[in-house]
């Protein structure tokens, strides 16, 4: 039943990665294709979710491919918040093929399919994984519209004659909607990071994951205080942002080689 | 019912043979009531078009009538019926027909003619889609929404970096007729222009005082500079006016330079200063135009849907004929029907009340049942098909022949 709903999910994510990117070249109808696509597939991935739900013994999302499932979801559940805005579609050109890639992958590598019985107590797992994924999905939102703002102030400074041809939100907009991303999704990041340390055993080692999921903590906290502190905005606060995203991404990795292993 | 568009515009006639005809809105009213004379007329006059729309059973006499009324033998006239005419009024409304495509100002003016016409079933749908369907282009197309002149591109491209312009403060360095039109542009849409500044002080307050700022000194604006979120320049200086080293860091503040003088008045350099975006008149331009071919793009999608709007109007307009001989046809089965019923009335006395309704009802449905493919036929025949289909239930069901066959049904009794 589960892997049955993957198919439809996959497909409608992938509809709506292409129907956003007629819709850059001609805005109109196929924006709002690619809206009903985003709709649907999260829908049916939250049926895929909750099938999974009913049929796992503990907590139904304890490996890596199943986490990335449930990443997408989130990051794909986070868009929908105002990425269905006409103005904000370009937005799914960068959100839409990744949610589509990534849930191809956690089928590939068996995140659809029911898991065994988890080795960890649910409520850790759903504050600790939970808190994670919904952090790191909000970061992922944040890192596109942090590329969106860089692609659109590039085309202002460009002087390019198209730039009003995308309608994409204003620079000062995206902006502000990448620092009220990071202010929202860090505070959950902490709070799964928390959840997690209360796990740890009094002397037990630290290992790279954790470094690493500090390290990310220590960039979004240093671009929040800077913005918030000291106004420190535009394209050092977009790169900020988006190096700050490229280790979520290489914590993902490393997921599947460290506490999923 | 027939519909006749007679008129003129701007594709078939110069300024000179527009003015002759053109009304203002009174005198188009009034011009609608006189030729409406109980039927129906709506007259949209515009700077670049004179339109006549009338519903009327005859229209020959109609197309002469609103002919005369436009002075016709002097100037040039076309004449259009039912659904070209529909169509044509259909492109008007989305700014189809319009000198730049999908200009806004032509949906109010079909609004407030249609409002001010003598509408009656015909005009009354034709115009309520026609102001659908000019929504409707500029909901699911961008026709309208790119800029189509110099100072509108500037307005829009300020947008595009400060999203709402209001409470966004505007410095004009120049006091002329072109940093006028460009303030006119941001201040509709919510910028403030919050300091005026010219070689010629008396200037810059007449203009100052016009947008409710203040006129500053041309050597004293870096303070204007430093808070200005949108910079206008348009001086006759021969020499550059700002120069990066003028201007103020920003810290992450945008602030958007508009240079509308030539020789340019801002130093090129400018536009390489962080968070500083810089157009001069030819980038502006070049706006301009790459969003007037994005408009003549979105028209081809628009041709589309006013043609398939015109389609539904067609549709609408052949159920019209059909309307009446279904509702004979339901007539005539409901007095055949009854009729029967009350000659049996005394074979029924036995009947208990319960009974007698079952009986009402059951008679009723065979009835319904019987009539309701030949009446769903008839409506798609006449919508495809014509009157031919009407003419020839009119002729099986002998519809409108009632007056004259049930005297000759009673004589032969």
């Amino acid at each position: 039943m589960a892997e049955l709903l993957f198919w439809p999910a996959l497909l409608a994510y992938g509809e709506a990665a292409f129907a956003y990117a007629g819709d850059a070249r001609h805005p109109g109808s196929l924006g709002r294709l690619g809206t009903w696509g985003v709709r649907v597939g999260w829908l049916v991935q939250t049926a895929l979710l909750v099938a999974q739900a009913a049929r796992a013994d503990g907590f139904p999302w304890d490996t890596w491919a199943g986490s990335l499932n449930l990443f997408v979801w989130l990051v794909v559940g986070a868009y929908l918040i105002w990425g269905c805005r006409p103005r904000y579609r370009l937005l799914g050109l960068v959100v839409m093929p990744l949610a589509a890639l990534l849930l191809a992958v956690s089928y590939a590598a068996g995140g659809v399919a029911g898991s065994g019985k988890s080795g960890y107590s649910t409520l850790f797992l759903v504050l600790h994984v939970g808190l994670l994924l919904a952090g790191f999905a909000g970061l992922t939102l944040a890192a596109a519209l942090a590329a969106l703002y860089l692609w659109q102030e590039r085309q202002l400074k460009r002087r390019s004659s198209t730039v009003l041809r995308f309608r994409a939100p204003s620079l000062v907009t995206l902006e502000s909607l990448v620092a009220r991303t990071v202010a929202f999704s860090l505070p959950v990041l902490t709070l799964g990071m928390a959840a997690g340390f209360a796990r740890l055993r009094h002397g037990s080692d630290l290992d790279p994951l954790i470094v690493l999921t500090v390290l990310t903590w220590a960039v979004y906290g240093a671009f929040l205080a800077l913005r918030f502190g000291v106004g420190w905005r535009g394209r050092r606060a977009a790169y900020t942002a988006l190096i700050g995203f490229a280790l979520v991404i290489a914590l993902q990795l490393s997921l599947q080689t460290g506490h999923f292993a | 019912m027939n519909l006749v568009l007679v008129g003129t515009s701007h594709r078939l006639a110069p300024v000179e043979v527009r003015e002759r005809v053109a009304l203002d809105l009174d005198g188009a009213a009034e011009l609608a009531r006189r030729l409406a004379d109980g039927g129906e007329a709506v007259c949209l006059s515009t700077c670049n078009r004179t339109e006549l729309y009338l519903a009327h059973q005859d229209p020959d006499l109609a197309e002469r009538l609103a002919g005369a009324a436009l002075a016709e033998g002097e100037i040039e006239l076309y004449r259009l019926r039912d659904e070209a005419a529909a169509l044509h009024l259909f492109r008007v409304a989305a700014g189809l027909d319009s000198l730049v495509p999908g200009e806004g100002e032509i949906l109010g003016q079909v609004r407030a003619a249609y409002e001010s016409g003598a509408c009656g079933p015909v005009l009354d749908r034709l115009f309520r889609q026609a102001l659908h369907a000019g929504k409707k282009v500029r909901a699911e197309t961008a026709i309208g929404e790119s800029p189509a002149s110099v100072s509108s591109a500037a307005a829009a491209l300020a947008q595009q970096v400060f999203g709402e312009l209001d409470g966004c403060r505007v410095l004009l360095v120049g006091a002329g007729d072109v940093s006028e039109l460009a303030a006119r542009s941001l201040a509709a849409r919510g910028a403030s222009i919050s300091a005026v500044t010219s070689r010629t002080q008396e200037r810059a307050e007449a203009l100052a005082a016009r947008f409710g700022g203040q006129a500053v000194a041309f050597d004293n604006i870096e303070g204007e500079l430093a808070r200005a979120d949108v910079v206008v320049s348009s001086t006759s200086d021969p020499g550059y006016v700002l120069n990066a080293e003028r201007m103020p860091e920003r810290k992450g503040r945008p602030l958007f330079v508009i240079d509308l003088a030539v020789p340019r008045d801002v130093e090129p350099a400018v536009a390489d200063l962080d968070d500083c975006y810089l157009y001069d008149v030819d980038d502006l331009q070049a706006v301009v135009s790459e969003s007037l071919s994005g408009r003549w793009r979105e028209a081809a999608r628009a041709e589309s849907m006013v043609a398939h709007e015109a389609g539904r109007f067609r549709d609408w307009q052949a159920s019209l004929d059909v309307v009446p001989a279904i509702a004979s046809l339901r007539e005539r089965a409901e007095s055949i029907r009854s009729g029967e019923l009350a000659k049996a009335a005394g074979r029924l006395d036995g009947l208990s009340e319960s009974e007698r309704r079952t009986v009402e009802s059951l008679t009723t449905q065979i009835v319904n049942k019987l009539l309701h493919v030949p009446i769903v036929r008839l409506k798609e025949a006449a919508a495809t098909e014509g009157s031919g289909y009407v003419d020839a239930a009119r002729h099986l069901f002998g519809l409108g022949e009632d007056e004259d066959a049930a005297p000759g049904r009673k004589s032969r009794k």
